[in-house]
């Protein structure tokens, strides 16, 4: 069974023979249906490709235009002032910002993400786990406009209290030292985005966890394991790749969320290294907030800095690519 | 356990469906709400329809443009289109979306909060036909407030230097002998001062700095703009997201259009070297824009404000906002429509609604140059 696996896992150019073998002599021909849905999945990859492509050179000549005009350093400046004649606008602030921010974000919704998952699936009893995933599903179509509104009006407000606290034990590493101005900082904006990537990587991770065979789980209590080395031993290692893949959807909506960072944070063009004082800035929260007054070397110049958002993207997904596939052999194809 | 995972999934999508539906149509509902009260919140706002000349209005008009006159547009448009039929659609998306929607002949004409550039207004030449050209009409003036909240401060007073000091993160407590001075009465508190600016680019922010830099240019040093220069200080998206963060913040001061103040924010006077510190009103506002000189040449009628003014009783720091149209050249189509809405909102009748909504009527001498303009649009 492992071997067979393996032979379709490694040639995937070839899937449509080896799949019809697999099933037996009796379709030797293929169906029409197959073959019209082969089309339609061929063509809407090709499809993808094309529109990801068409966006990239849209960037690249939009972005290369302003690059152009750029009378600072694109990727070293603090400041972004296209109205400016000529416009002086960089790209670090909001680069740092964003993956600040993200991982701050990564950090505390993941582990809650996995125990909320789990807890769904091997301790909550039925009754519960059903309206507890629900609410969950019912988070993620919260519009972000709404996170942020909440965010500012009643999130902000109520982090006084542990930014002081932060500040009071930990203010001597510098990362949490606050100096009592509103709290609408770096640290702010990555527990919102924590709550907001929440149900996503909550939702993939259970379905994964419920994926795990039974029979994993039941040899390893005839083994004689407690249901937390179950967990451990049985479900973590098979749902480990699942959850990479969910982490990096959530990430991906961290990355790039824009209202919801616009509304709480407040941004300004310098690099702090407190996490709690107010300050900082990420990619799309700029976009959204340059864009209404911006003349069209100004927009050129956002398209420019979208473009660095989409790299920054894709280099992260190309790196969970990268993990996933180091971590085949516990990937569900083995099950 | 298939069919058990399957009807959770059907019970999970109807109860998706039911709930977002529900938001949906709650959210068109307080849409609707919201626009109703704020028109009838509007004492003047009764106008009288049978003042209104519709001469040939009809269809629909779109337009876009800064949000700073949005609800002056809106209050405008009620009464308008009850009077002739004709749907206006302002977007307020902007002055820098509007000008170039208008620039590229998509819309009639746009709202800005500052006068066209000289590459713009050749911009404009492709689609004013026959020699025209886009031309600013000044029509609704605004006070911007210097809203702050100081429990046990009431009647803040203020001057340029102070104003320019606490903005560029010099002047950083409220106790400051500079504040004292101005303020020998209060009773000012050893607080952190919390200066609040716009994130976004904002003719707002651009006229504000545009007046520090006139009133105090040694304690100004900024180029200007709609971009937010100065360092430090902390910033919140749209006059709204600045109100709000004064609103909750003690001893936080921010700049805003005048219709913010109030519910917890208090507006800061302005020793402007007049006899008695001007409170931002909008008859002080008039006040002021009646200092101002018309700069435009031809028919354009832009204003370039005295922010340093003295006069008594008014109040430096005003914005003013434009229609621009072109002077000729006009689309046949929109031409009737957009003649007469521009006639209707610098009429008597048009400027007198402003004050009741927080907005500064054009003072006399510029509104009747404004209605000559409009007369000779072709």
């Amino acid at each position: 069974m492992d071997i067979s696996t393996k032979t379709t896992d490694a040639s995937p150019p070839t899937p449509q023979p080896a799949a019809v073998g697999k099933h037996g002599a009796a379709h030797t021909k293929t169906r029409p249906g197959d073959r019209v849905f082969l089309g339609l999945s061929r063509g809407s990859g090709i499809l993808l490709l094309v529109i990801m492509a068409a966006i990239a050179v849209f960037l690249t000549y939009r972005a290369s235009l302003a690059i152009s005009k750029d009378h600072g350093n694109f990727l070293t400046t603090f400041e972004w002032n296209t109205n400016l004649i000529p416009p002086t606008f960089g790209i670090a602030v909001l680069a740092f910002g964003t993956v600040v921010s993200s991982i701050i974000a990564m950090v505390l919704a993941v582990p809650v993400a996995v125990a909320i998952a789990l807890f769904l699936t091997h301790y909550a009893p039925r009754r519960l786990s059903g309206p507890v995933a629900y609410v969950i599903d019912l988070l993620a179509a919260v519009p972000s406009i709404v996170y942020g509104l909440w965010g500012a009006l009643v999130l902000v407000p109520h982090m006084n209290g542990l930014f002081g606290w932060l500040n009071d034990y930990l203010g001597w590493t510098g990362i949490f030292s606050w100096d009592g101005g509103a709290p609408r900082s770096m640290l702010t904006v990555g527990i919102l985005l924590a709550i907001m990537i929440l149900p996503i990587i909550t939702n993939v991770s259970r379905e994964v966890f419920r994926q795990v065979p039974q029979m994993h789980e039941e040899a390893a209590l005839a083994l004689g394991a407690t249901r937390w080395e179950v967990i451990r031993m049985a479900v973590l290692p098979f749902g480990r790749s699942g959850v990479i893949s969910a982490s990096m959807l959530g990430l991906g909506r961290a990355l790039g969320e824009t209202m919801a960072v616009a509304t709480v944070l407040s941004p300004d063009f310098d690099i702090h290294a407190s996490l709690l004082n107010p300050g900082g800035g990420t990619f799309a929260q700029n976009i959204a907030s340059k864009f209404g007054e911006a003349t069209q070397d100004g927009r050129d110049a956002l398209i420019a800095s979208g473009l660095i958002l989409f790299v920054i993207t894709l280099l992260v997904n190309g790196a969970a690519r990268a993990i996933i596939a180091r971590r085949k052999e516990y990937s569900g194809a083995n099950a | 356990m298939k069919l058990q995972r399957k009807n959770r999934l059907r019970a999970l999508s109807l109860g998706a469906i039911a709930v977002s539906g529900a938001l949906a149509l709650t959210a068109c509902g307080s849409d609707n709400t919201g626009g109703g009260s704020k028109a009838s919140g509007n004492p003047s706002g009764a106008a009288n329809a049978s003042a209104i000349k519709c001469d040939g209005a009809k269809g629909q008009l779109l337009s876009d443009g800064s949000s700073a006159q949005k609800n002056a547009i809106d209050a405008w448009v009620k009464n308008f289109s009850q009077a002739c039929g004709v749907r206006i659609n302002y977007k307020a998306g902007g002055s820098g979306a509007g000008v170039t929607s208008f620039t590229q002949g998509q819309i009639p004409w746009a709202g800005s909060d500052s006068a066209l550039k000289p590459e713009q207004v050749a911009a404009s030449k492709k689609v004013c036909a026959g020699g025209g050209q886009g031309i600013d009409l000044p029509m609704v003036g605004g006070p911007i407030a210097l809203g702050y909240n100081l429990n046990g401060v009431d009647n803040l007073v203020l001057d340029a230097p102070t104003i320019a000091q606490i903005f560029d993160g010099k002047i950083k407590n409220w106790n400051d002998p500079a504040i004292a001075k101005l303020n020998p009465k209060a009773k000012l508190p050893d607080l952190k001062i919390q200066a609040f600016h716009r994130s976004d680019d904002s003719g707002t922010t651009d006229n504000f700095t545009k007046y520090l830099k006139a009133a105090t240019p040694e304690n100004w040093k900024y180029s200007g703009g709609k971009t937010w220069q100065a360092s430090g200080g902390q910033s919140a998206a749209q006059s709204s997201g600045v109100a709000q963060q004064v609103k909750q913040t003690n001893g936080a001061i921010g700049y805003f259009e005048l219709s913010y103040v109030g519910d917890g924010i208090k507006a800061a006077s302005i020793n402007t070297g007049a006899a008695q510190p001007v409170a931002p009103s909008t008859d002080s506002a008039t006040k002021a824009i009646a200092d101002a000189k018309i700069v435009g040449t031809g028919k354009d009628l832009s204003l370039k404000l005295n922010y340093t003014t003295k006069a008594e009783g008014a109040y430096p720091i005003t914005l003013v906002t434009y229609e621009i149209v072109c002077d000729k050249g006009n689309k046949a189509d929109t031409l009737p429509t957009v003649k007469s809405f521009l006639n209707y909102i610098a009429s008597e009748d048009g400027q007198k609604i402003l004050s009741g909504i927080s907005y500064a009527p054009m003072p006399e001498e510029i509104i009747s140059k404004v209605r000559t303009t409009i007369a000779g649009l072709s």
